[in-house]
């Protein structure tokens, strides 16, 4: 078995299968794009899409190649631990579907912004809301392109580094050219089509999975424990990877914190919100993409354990990709190199897809947030708004190709707890107070987001992640970023700083509120509150 | 954005509609069930993840086979976050959207 691990799979089938994606996706989507032709269309798709199909590529934008690889793959080596994480990512949809969404649709257009320009000054705020939101995408960019690499290495063969940047340069430009053409309406085809496909595969790799222990999940789990070797039965408890100290368990809780606050501020599911022509298909997008979200989860569970029973945390760790590569290495063992291919697309689509959801929501908010209002001071017209949208859209794609080239084979995976952190601690708070909190104003609004994103990179940069993990004895490097063990400048002890950040930015967002003498304006909040809660004045869908 | 035309002492339509005995029962309504919820969701997934932490022996016991009360206790996190989802949709669909659209009517109309 740990032979077939090493080399598996026919490359040719893989990019076949990968390549009959990227075919179908562009019909569909150079078809689709025939009516983009205003702001709406570019941003908001029109605003035509039902709330499933929404629902859809919600659960498309939000699996990400991390929340399938990643999940399967720490559940399969840590087991129980590795479950605790896509608990957090479930559950952190009810503060989307019951704070979130309905009044966030209802109140503004394009991106998070407009919603907390609303009743607070418009320039200082765009800035600020347009700031965090692409420093949530642009971590979030880079940790989806620097995975890339890894998964190309698993699953092309390709393992010198100059062929895997061609490969992220290739990915990038089929990106770019999927938001150039389609904009948000064939960003969003490409979600749904994505989506159907992973959740389809997983859930066939499921139930093949249960059917070899007579649908007993129980059975899997003692035969996870029979091949785990000296992890024995550890993997059905917690602890494994977060038990070891009390600043593990710490970490834990913070993770938790941040993982279940931050989903409801990541500015790319925000926009999601604007496709659909109602508050009420707003809510029916969360509630399908909740089910859609919580099943697949479900089949990671049994994926996870699965890999670890059939191919066994050994052979995955051995693999080229390590713990990535437990999803894939389980499809070669249940259905050949024709399963595996199939789970490869799957994987790469997945990439693809969420990076231009990421690269649409970046150039909305520069565009129409940073361009439009605060450079041309709303003096633009919606066709310049747009072309400068995508010029943005070529711009971010190029830094991503660069950055993941950069980043590949870098420890890139506190990005996307960053990414989180981020959403969590300068975007949540804002939301939460300009949508409930009648006193709440700009200075508040300020103090909250620029508290809450410079403590959480601060806080990153001087901890364990970036610098200072003990040396692996067998290799002599840190696990940090900067693999010298001799260089170590952190002074803060959690890898994930949520528990600190996350309170730091609702107390600040108080404490400035009170510390300016900014006159409140009720008529505004009026105007605001009756809109989020009745519709009155939503934009509509547009009309072909 | 906002085409409110004065902030000064005059009231506006919308003030004048959000104090309207209909608009308060409305979103006395809507935070009555959406502020509780998400406190229950949140102290319970809080609940969840200090129990993983902090009682590992209990967490660790076994229920049957190999399946211990962590594994169910996160399973039923899922179930309550399917609970909940479909509690809110029936609710909002139900009990709150002809409220909300008769009001968005009136107001649209220009009747408030």
């Amino acid at each position: 078995m740990a032979a077939a691990a090493t080399n598996v799979g026919n490359t040719w089938i893989n990019i076949g299968i990968f390549g009959a994606f990227v075919a179908v996706t562009l019909v569909v989507v150079f078809r689709v794009s025939r009516q983009n032709k205003s702001a709406a269309d570019f941003y908001a798709g029109g605003r035509t899409f039902t709330g499933t199909q929404n629902g859809t590529a919600i659960a498309g934008d939000y699996l990400s190649a991390a929340s399938f690889l990643g999940i399967a793959g720490a559940i399969a080596v840590n087991g129980y631990d590795g479950f605790l994480y896509s608990i957090g990512f479930l559950v952190a949809w009810l503060v989307a579907l019951l704070l979130v969404a309905e009044l966030l649709r209802n109140t503004g257009k394009f991106t998070m912004a407009d919603v907390l320009s609303f009743r607070l000054r418009q320039r200082p705020i765009r800035m600020a809301a347009a700031l965090s939101t692409l420093a949530v995408v642009f971590f979030y960019l880079l940790a989806q392109m620097a995975g890339a690499g890894g998964l190309v290495a698993l699953l092309l063969g390709i393992t010198d580094q100059a062929g895997q940047g061609v490969v992220i340069a290739v990915v990038g430009a089929l990106m770019i050219l999927y938001v150039l053409v389609g904009g948000m309406k064939g960003t969003t085809w490409v979600q749904i089509i994505k989506a159907t496909l992973l959740i389809l595969g997983a859930g066939a790799m499921t139930i093949w999975v249960l059917a070899l222990h007579g649908f007993n999940l129980s059975a899997v789990m003692q035969e996870a424990v029979n091949m785990s070797g000296d992890r024995g039965e550890a993997i059905l408890e917690p602890g494994l990877q977060y038990g070891a100290s009390a600043l593990s368990q710490l970490d834990f809780l913070s993770l938790a914190l941040a993982l279940v606050l931050g989903t409801a501020g990541l500015p790319h599911v925000l926009m999601r919100f604007y496709t659909v022509p109602s508050a009420k298909e707003a809510r029916k997008s969360v509630v399908v993409a909740i089910w859609l979200i919580g099943i697949f989860y479900l089949f990671t569970l049994v994926l996870g354990y699965g890999a670890g029973a059939l191919v066994g945390p050994d052979a995955i760790l051995a693999a080229p990709g390590g713990q990535n590569s437990a999803a894939p290495l389980l499809a070669f063992e249940l259905g050949g190199e024709i399963l595996l291919g199939i789970i490869a697309a799957v994987a790469f689509a997945t990439i693809l897809a969420v990076v231009a959801g990421l690269t649409i929501t970046a150039a909305a908010s520069f565009s129409h947030d940073i361009y439009a209002s605060i450079i041309k001071k709303g003096q633009v017209s919606a066709d310049g708004e747009v072309r400068v949208a995508r010029w943005t859209v070529v711009v971010i794609g190029i830094i991503a190709i660069l950055g993941g080239i950069f980043a590949n084979g870098q420890n890139i995976a506190f990005l996307v707890a960053l990414a989180f952190c981020v959403a969590a601690s300068a975007n949540l708070p804002t939301i939460i107070y300009s949508l409930f909190w009648k006193r709440f104003n700009t200075s508040g609004a300020l103090w909250s987001i620029y508290g809450g994103l410079i403590s959480t990179i601060v806080l990153i940069i001087f901890s364990p992640v970036v610098s200072g993990k003990p040396a692996d004895p067998a290799t002599g490097l840190s696990k940090s970023m900067i693999s010298d063990p001799s260089i170590d400048f952190h002074f803060f002890p959690l890898d994930n700083p949520g528990i600190v950040t996350i309170p730091l930015a609702f107390v600040l967002g108080i404490v400035g509120t009170y510390l300016s003498k900014e006159r409140s304006h009720p008529e505004k909040y009026a105007e605001m509150e009756v809109r989020s809660l009745t519709g009155a004045g939503a934009e509509k869908a547009v009309e072909h | 954005m906002s085409d409110v035309e004065a902030s000064g002492p005059v009231e506006t339509d919308y003030q004048r509609v959000e104090r309207s005995a209909e608009f308060q029962s409305l979103r006395k309504a809507f935070r009555n069930f959406v502020f509780p919820m998400t406190a229950l969701f949140l102290v319970w997934y809080l609940l969840y993840a200090l129990l993983s932490v902090y009682a590992h022996e209990f967490m660790s016991t076994r229920v049957a086979g190999t399946v211990t009360v962590g594994l169910v206790f996160g399973l039923l996190q899922f179930v309550s976050t399917f609970v909940i989802t479909t509690l809110y949709a029936r609710w909002a669909n139900n009990k709150f959207d002809a409220r909300a659209q008769a009001l968005r009517e009136e107001i649209e109309g220009g009747q408030l």
